[in-house]
């Protein structure tokens, strides 16, 4: 059914029609509008038979989730940023465990500076947890990941983590087809756990390994991420069968044929991406661009073949790699090996710094000519950062970092109004 | 005659070891460890030390809480020696349903299994969580006390013993004052763990007004089987905090567990009651009241206010006060009418 509704409040319904027996909550923006959501379904009636459990801190919530999936229940939560890392160790678990649990993460940044908007810096922060990663392109598109979500997960029996940008998405108002409960219930069959804690049958879950198994566990591990390489597009036609609409996949690629620039992205900035794209193909710019839905498993043999024509291959990350540069360029170039083609990185958006049209196609027309750095920031202050070096040089006790960036932005705005 | 009333003739009391032998009691009143039905929930075989008090206490607590929720139970474990013994194959010994997450997760793991088995019609099974004191004074406490607030459907267990045996040895909050660890050596002018730190869980755990607190040791089994039995036909959030030395961590002899966890109980050091929605109902009298000194000189991790010829007096004495204090608090000698 079509809405006019906010991007959270329309995953809440979607993971209510997917009937979750256990949920856990803890509050950080930008998710809490989700799982508010899904309280109120529970507190109102409208989800039966659903455990919505307030817990004391993002490790609990994962932590009951844990327990719950390890039981037999449908199991859901939600974090961000701080959060996600406050609840590491348990996400390593839940995936070590091989526990379906589905986790949407409202990106953001993470601290310090202390900053709640938009950056995947959280959800890069546990790329290698084990967990499959789903990146939101659109709101339609994450309650249509959500839906895929939980059946992804319980066929594998393993977590599932729904990226969406914080803000961007989350707390964006735009119209979106939620399911009906029968659509739902048609493509996503009863959870039934491949492991449980069942008296009927006990056994142990968790229990210590040696090096003498623990390399094959493990690599059973990665083995379970390449048959998800398989599976998300299979899960994503049968998708497509009961809702007619495309979602999901491994990567979404846009007027790449024939493209010589092709730009890599994941999430929410697609969209804007798809506008510099169609304006510098009315000027006859041979550009294209990739959105990558399943970041975990990276699908690297899509990527090589859809890229094979390219020339210049601009990766347009919302996170970084202090030391090194980007994250995703580094896994698209992983892709890339065999051919000699130049990865540009540019590092946008952290913090929520706004990502234009107008920067992104100065980028695009720079890579076509190769003049593009190996690793750029996307509308850099350059004179704040050069200011803050020189400043700090003379002084041994310089303060803090953050503090005097912000002093020095707002002397040079008095200046300018002088 | 018959052999019940041969039994009920015999009047025979094994002195010095407060043991009546089950042989020479009700069969009501006999411990679930001496039954034939017992549930076995941890079999011989694990890694446990010599003398271990977690093993024993594990397996008594267990085997009561299978018997009063009629086989129908599920064990959380925290991170630590509970969890590395009875778990490598070909040791591993749970005949229960059992699950391990992580080292501060277990009972927030423990309420996610009971909401599930609300939600999977399964209301008959039972939850029941446990760790070591670090996993649950230290790295667990937030998610404990997470599940004594909402009043989970849990029975904690703590098995302590007064520190971090099995990284080697460290302090937590539930070591003693003066106790040596391996980070808290016995060396200057406060050798040992210091005075006026750490924790009291079980009064912590009944300013939650959660339904049921206890203590319990493995010096005192039938106490402790009935303990956890009348725990677990409680519904809600319910913690009992159980005493298991430590041989290796303590410093004495592997036979010689049972009779250091009674002189702790006997010398008012660690107070044995019960408390109801925060208030205690019902303390375990001493019955042969021992001085502190007594507890303390057997242990190695104390040998330090024994040296010949200069005894550390003063803090014998300061921790002797410790006891006093307990004694009168919880009416340990049974000079009040209650507790």
């Amino acid at each position: 059914m079509l809405k006019q509704i906010e991007g959270s409040i329309a995953v809440a319904e979607a993971i209510a029609l997917c009937r979750p027996e256990v949920v856990c909550a803890y509050p950080i923006t930008p998710q809490t509008h989700i799982v508010e959501g899904v309280g109120a379904l529970v507190k109102s009636g409208a989800l039966e038979n659903c455990e919505f459990i307030n817990v004391e801190s993002e490790f609990a919530a994962l932590s009951v989730a844990i327990g719950a999936s390890a039981a037999g229940a449908r199991t859901y939560t939600a974090t961000a940023s701080q959060g996600i890392l406050f609840m590491a160790e348990a996400v390593y678990n839940a995936a070590g465990l091989g526990l379906p649990i589905v986790m949407t993460i409202g990106n953001r940044a993470i601290g310090a500076p202390i900053n709640i908007w938009n950056d995947h810096t959280d959800a890069m922060s546990v790329k290698d947890a084990g967990w499959i990663q789903l990146f939101a392109e659109t709101n339609q598109e994450a309650v249509d990941l959500h839906i895929q979500a939980f059946r992804l997960a319980e066929e594998l029996s393993s977590p599932v983590m729904v990226c969406m940008d914080g803000f961007i998405l989350t707390h964006a108002y735009e119209r979106i087809d939620v399911p009906t409960q029968e659509e739902i219930d048609a493509f996503l069959p009863p959870y039934d756990p491949v492991q449980v804690l069942d008296p009927v049958e006990p056994y142990s879950i968790g229990a210590m390994v040696g090096p003498e198994a623990f390399t094959e566990v493990r690599y059973l591990a990665h083995e379970k991420q390449l048959q998800a390489l398989r599976l998300i597009p299979e899960i994503g036609a049968v998708f497509k069968d009961v809702f007619d609409r495309e979602s999901g996949g491994l990567i979404h690629p846009y007027r790449t044929e024939g493209a010589e620039t092709i730009a890599v992205a994941l999430g929410s900035v697609n969209g804007t991406i798809k506008e510099v794209v169609d304006a510098m193909r009315d000027e006859g710019a041979a550009v294209g661009s990739i959105s990558i839905c399943s970041f975990r498993p990276f699908p690297l043999d899509e990527l090589e073949a859809t890229l094979a024509g390219a020339k210049h291959v601009v990766v347009i990350e919302k996170s970084l790699a202090p030391g090194l540069g980007g994250i995703l360029a580094s896994n698209v170039r992983m892709a890339l090996r065999e051919m000699a083609v130049p990865v540009y990185t540019v590092i946008a958006g952290l913090g929520g710094r706004p990502i234009t049209m107008a920067s992104l196609r100065g980028i695009l027309e720079a890579a076509a000519k190769g003049r593009l750095p190996d690793v750029q920031f996307l509308d850099l202050d350059h004179g704040a950062v050069e200011r803050e070096i020189l400043r700090a040089r003379g002084i041994r006790r310089s303060g803090p970092t953050a503090e005097n960036i912000l002093k020095s932005l707002g002397a040079a705005a008095v200046a300018g109004d002088e | 005659m018959t052999e019940e009333t041969a039994l009920q003739r015999v009047k025979f009391y094994q002195t010095g070891t407060h043991t009546v032998g089950n042989r020479l009691i009700d069969k009501g009143a006999r411990s679930v460890q001496s039954s034939m039905d017992r549930s076995n929930a941890i079999t011989s075989g694990h890694r446990a030390c010599q003398g271990c008090g977690e093993a024993l206490g594990a397996r008594y607590a267990l085997d009561a809480a299978m018997r009063a929720a009629e086989g129908q139970l599920v064990a959380v474990n925290a991170t630590g020696c509970l969890e590395v013994f009875t778990t490598p194959y070909p040791e591993t010994s749970w005949q229960i349903p059992w699950l391990h997450s992580l080292f501060g997760n277990a009972p927030a793991v423990a309420t996610g299994v009971a909401a599930a088995m609300r939600r999977k019609g399964r209301s008959e099974v039972k939850v029941v969580a446990q760790g070591g004191d670090g996993g649950t004074t230290d790295i667990g406490f937030g998610c404990l006390s997470g599940m004594f607030e909402r009043n989970d459907d849990v029975l904690y267990l703590c098995y302590d013993n007064e520190g971090y045996m099995n990284t080697g040895v460290q302090r937590s909050s539930a070591t003693p004052p003066t106790a040596r660890t391996a980070t808290t050596p016995a060396l200057g002018d406060a050798p040992g763990n210091v005075f006026g730190t750490g924790k009291n869980l079980p009064l912590i755990a009944m300013a939650h007004n959660i339904p049921y607190v206890a203590t319990a040791s493995v010096a005192y089994l039938h106490d402790l089987e009935d303990k956890v039995t009348k725990a677990m036909h409680i519904p809600g959030a319910r913690y009992i905090h159980i005493m298991v030395p430590c041989p290796l961590g303590w410093g004495t002899a592997s036979d010689a567990t049972i009779h250091i966890a009674r002189m702790a109980v006997e010398s008012g050091l660690f107070p044995l009651f019960e408390a109801e929605h925060g208030e205690v109902t019902r303390s375990n009298k001493i019955r042969r009241r021992v001085p502190v000194k007594d507890y303390l000189a057997p242990q190695r991790r104390f040998a330090h206010l024994f040296k010949k010829g200069q005894e550390d007096t003063t803090r014998i004495a300061r921790l002797q006060r410790m006891a006093d204090a307990n004694i009168e608090r919880f009416n340990l000698l049974g000079e009040r009418e209650s507790p």
